[in-house]
C-alpha cells in the first residue's frame, strides 16, 4: 500500500522547461488575480508585523498596515514578560533544532544509502515499513514514548526530542535522500570500489559530497519543522525552565487574564523570523524537496 | 567514452598473478563486510523502529487493554477502554469535528491549490515570486504564532470584526467564541496553507507534454474540454498524492485547535479535535490506557481512509501510457 506512493510524485527539477506557447487571455488579468490573491494571503502577516509596532489599545481599532502611533516598546516588553527572558526559550529551541538537524543528516543519510545502494535480505519489506512510518501519526506512539522516556528520566530534558532524530525516525528525509542517491551515477561507486574504497568510504567520500542539495533540503525542513513543532515539546517539556519558543508563546495567551497583544505579536514575529530567514535563503531546496516528497 | 573502455580491466586480468591469494582474502573480507554493511548503515533506523515507532505501536496496543496512570503497573481490563470509548459522547464529538474538518478543508484546499497552479502554469513573469508568496503560509500555518494571530483576527473585537463593523455589520459574531463558527476559522486556516499542494501541482502540470493540448485544440476542444479531458486525467496521480497526504495531515491537526481554544477544544467542544481529546485524556488526566485505545482507533481510521483512497484511486487515477 505504502510503496505505491513512490509512483505518485514523478516531479523534480522541472523549473527550466520552456514556456508553453498557448493561446492565452491577456496576461494582465492573471497578474491582477495573482496580486490580489497574494495580498489577501499576506495581509494577516503584514498586519501582525505592523501591529507589533502599535500600542496594544490601538491594535483593536486600526485595521490598516501603517501604525498611527509607532512604538518599539512591545519588543523589550514581550522579551521580558515571561519568568525567563525570551532568549532563554530561543536557546532551548536552538539546542533541540541543532541536535535534530545533526541527527537527521547523519542517521537518515546512512539509512538512505543502505536502501539506495546496498543489498540485504527483505530490503523491499523494510523499505515498505519505512514508507509506512512516514504516514504514522505521532499521536499513535506518543503515549508509549512518554512512558519510555519517563522510565529513562528524560522528561524535561532535550533527549526525547533529539534522540528520535538520531535514530532516523523521520522517514520523509530517508525517502528524499533515497530518491536523490538513486540519481547519482553508479559508475562513481564502482570507480571508487576499484580504487579500494569500502562502503563507508564510498558513502562518506562519494555519496555525501554529491548529496549536498538533498542534505540542505533535509537541514532546512528539519529546522523549520522542529522550530515550529508544538505537540511533542508541549508533552515532553513541562518545566518552565525547559520551555521552547512555541511552548513559551503559548503561555502568553494561556492565562485567563487579558492578553497583552502588542508584546505577544512582537514575540510572535521573533518566533517566525528565523523561519522566514531560512525560507528566503533556501527556497530552491525547499521547492525541490516539496516537489519530490510532498513535504509541507 | 571509448578511451576509458580501452584501459584493460586490471583486476580481472591479473587475478591469478602472484599475490592473488592475499587479494582473494581481501576480497572475501570485503564481501563479509559487504554483508554486514547494510545493517551497520541501518542500525540507527532499526533502533528507531524498535524504540520510537513500531515498538511503541505494539506497546500502545497492549496498553489499550489496560488501566494505567503512570503510577504502579498497568492493570489488564480487557475491552473496557473500547467499551467506554463507544459510550463516550466526547469521543463521538471529537470524531465529528475531525471528520467535518477533513472533509471540508482538504477538498477546498486542493481546489485552491489546483486553481492557482493552473494560473501560474501559463509561464507568467514573476512565477518564482508568486510561488514563494503563496507557499509561505504552508511553512508557518501549523505554528503557535499563527494560531495566536488567528485567535486575534477572529476574536469578537478582532481584525475581521473591525472590518465588518466598518462596512456596516452591526453585530458580527465572535467567531472563535461561537460554537457555530469556531471550527470554520480553523478550516480557513487550513485552506490558507494551500501553497504546498500548489507547488506539487505546478511541478505536475509542467510534466504534461504540450502536444496533448495542441492535439486537443486541433480537434476543436475548448479550454474547459482540455481541462477535463487532458489536464485532469494526466494530473490525477498528483491529485491523488496530494489528497492522501493532505488527508493524513488534516487528521493530525492539533496546535491550531489547542491554541485557538486555549487547550479546551471549546467553545462547547466545537473544536475538540481527535488529537486534542487524546491529549486531554492522556496528558491531562493521565489516563494512558484510554489514550492508547484512542490512539489505536486513530491509526485504524487513518489506515482505513488511506486504504479507501488507494482502492478508489483504481477508478479515477490514470497512470499514463
Amino acid at each position: 500500500m505504502a510503496t505505491d506512493l513512490t509512483v505518485a510524485p514523478p516531479v523534480a527539477a522541472t523549473e527550466k522547461l520552456p514556456d508553453r506557447k498557448k493561446k492565452q487571455r491577456p496576461r494582465w488579468l492573471a497578474h491582477i488575480v495573482l496580486i490580489l490573491g497574494a495580498l489577501l494571503m499576506l495581509y494577516p502577516l503584514l498586519w501582525m508585523l505592523s501591529s507589533s509596532f502599535k500600542f496594544t489599545e490601538d491594535i483593536f481599532s486600526q485595521t490598516g498596515l501603517i501604525p498611527e502611533r509607532v512604538t518599539t516598546e512591545n519588543y523589550p516588553d514581550g522579551w521580558t514578560a515571561l519568568p525567563r527572558d525570551f532568549g532563554h526559550y530561543i536557546w532551548n529551541s536552538l539546542v533541540i533544532v541543532v541536535g535534530s538537524i545533526i541527527g537527521n543528516l547523519l542517521a537518515c543519510s546512512a539509512a538512505a544509502y543502505a536502501f539506495a545502494r546496498l543489498d540485504f535480505r527483505f530490503k523491499k519489506f523494510w523499505f515498505a515499513v519505512m514508507l509506512g512510518t512516514m504516514m504514522l501519526p505521532i499521536h499513535v506512539v506518543i503515549v508509549p514514548q512518554y512512558i519510555l522516556f519517563a522510565e529513562l528520566d528524560w522528561i524535561n530534558t532535550y533527549w526525547p526530542l533529539i534522540v528520535p532524530k538520531l535514530l532516523a525516525t523521520d522517514g520523509f528525509f530517508i525517502f528524499l535522500m533515497v530518491q536523490f542517491i538513486r540519481g547519482i551515477p553508479l559508475e562513481l561507486d564502482e570507480a571508487a570500489r576499484i580504487d579500494g574504497c569500502g562502503h563507508f568510504a564510498i558513502f562518506w567520500r562519494i555519496v555525501i559530497p554529491l548529496s549536498v542539495p538533498a542534505l540542505a533540503t533535509t537541514a532546512i525542513f528539519t529546522f523549520i519543522w522542529t522550530w515550529n513543532d508544538f505537540f511533542s515539546q508541549l508533552i515532553f517539556l513541562t518545566d518552565p525552565e525547559m520551555y521552547t519558543v512555541p511552548v513559551a508563546l503559548r503561555t502568553f495567551v494561556d492565562a485567563t487574564s487579558q492578553t497583552p497583544w502588542g508584546p505577544v505579536f512582537a514575540m510572535s514575529i521573533v518566533a517566525l523570523a528565523p523561519v522566514f530567514g531560512f525560507f528566503l535563503a533556501g527556497q530552491r531546496y525547499l521547492v525541490r524537496g516539496i516537489a519530490t516528497t510532498g513535504l509541507k | 567514452m571509448s578511451s576509458t573502455l580501452d584501459v584493460p580491466p586490471r583486476e580481472r586480468s591479473h587475478g591469478e598473478a602472484p599475490g592473488g591469494a592475499s587479494r582473494a582474502a581481501s576480497r572475501a573480507r570485503r564481501r563479509r563486510s559487504g554483508r554486514l554493511a547494510p545493517y551497520l548503515f541501518l542500525a540507527p533506523w532499526f533502533a528507531g523502529l524498535l524504540f520510537i515507532t513500531a515498538g511503541p505501536i505494539a506497546a500502545s496496543a497492549y496498553l489499550s487493554f489496560t488501566d494505567y496512570s503512570l503510577i504502579g503497573a498497568p492493570e489488564w481490563i480487557g475491552l473496557d477502554n473500547f467499551q467506554r470509548m463507544f459510550d463516550d459522547p466526547r469521543f463521538y464529538q471529537s470524531l465529528k469535528v475531525t471528520f467535518i474538518y477533513v472533509v471540508v478543508s482538504v477538498p477546498v484546499q486542493l481546489a485552491f491549490a489546483l486553481f492557482l497552479a493552473m494560473i501560474l502554469d501559463r509561464g507568467l513573469r514573476g512565477l518564482a515570486l508568486y510561488r514563494s508568496v503563496y507557499y509561505l503560509p504552508s511553512l508557518i500555518g501549523g505554528s503557535v504564532a499563527i494560531a495566536i494571530l488567528w485567535r486575534q483576527i477572529f476574536g469578537s473585537d478582532g481584525l475581521l470584526n473591525q472590518v465588518l463593523r466598518f462596512v456596516g455589520f452591526e453585530n458580527p459574531p465572535g467567531w472563535v467564541s461561537d460554537p457555530d463558527y469556531a471550527l470554520g476559522t480553523l478550516i480557513i486556516l487550513n485552506v490558507w496553507t494551500f501553497g504546498a499542494p500548489m507547488v506539487i501541482f505546478l511541478a505536475g502540470l509542467r510534466q504534461i507534454p504540450t502536444m496533448y493540448y495542441e492535439a486537443a485544440s486541433l480537434d476543436g476542444a475548448g479550454k474547459v474540454r482540455q481541462f477535463v479531458q487532458v489536464t485532469l486525467p494526466l494530473l490525477s496521480p498528483i491529485i491523488f498524492f496530494n489528497l492522501v497526504l493532505q488527508t493524513i495531515n488534516a487528521f493530525q491537526t492539533f496546535t491550531q485547535a489547542f491554541i485557538v481554544s486555549g487547550g479546551t477544544g471549546g467553545p462547547a467542544d466545537s473544536t475538540l479535535f481527535y488529537t486534542l481529546y487524546l491529549y486531554q485524556r492522556g496528558f491531562g488526566n493521565f489516563d494512558m490506557g484510554y489514550a492508547s485505545a484512542l490512539a489505536w482507533f486513530l491509526l485504524l481510521i487513518v489506515g482505513g481512509l488511506t486504504a479507501i483512497n488507494f482502492i478508489a484511486a483504481k477508478y479515477w487515477v490514470f497512470y499514463g501510457d
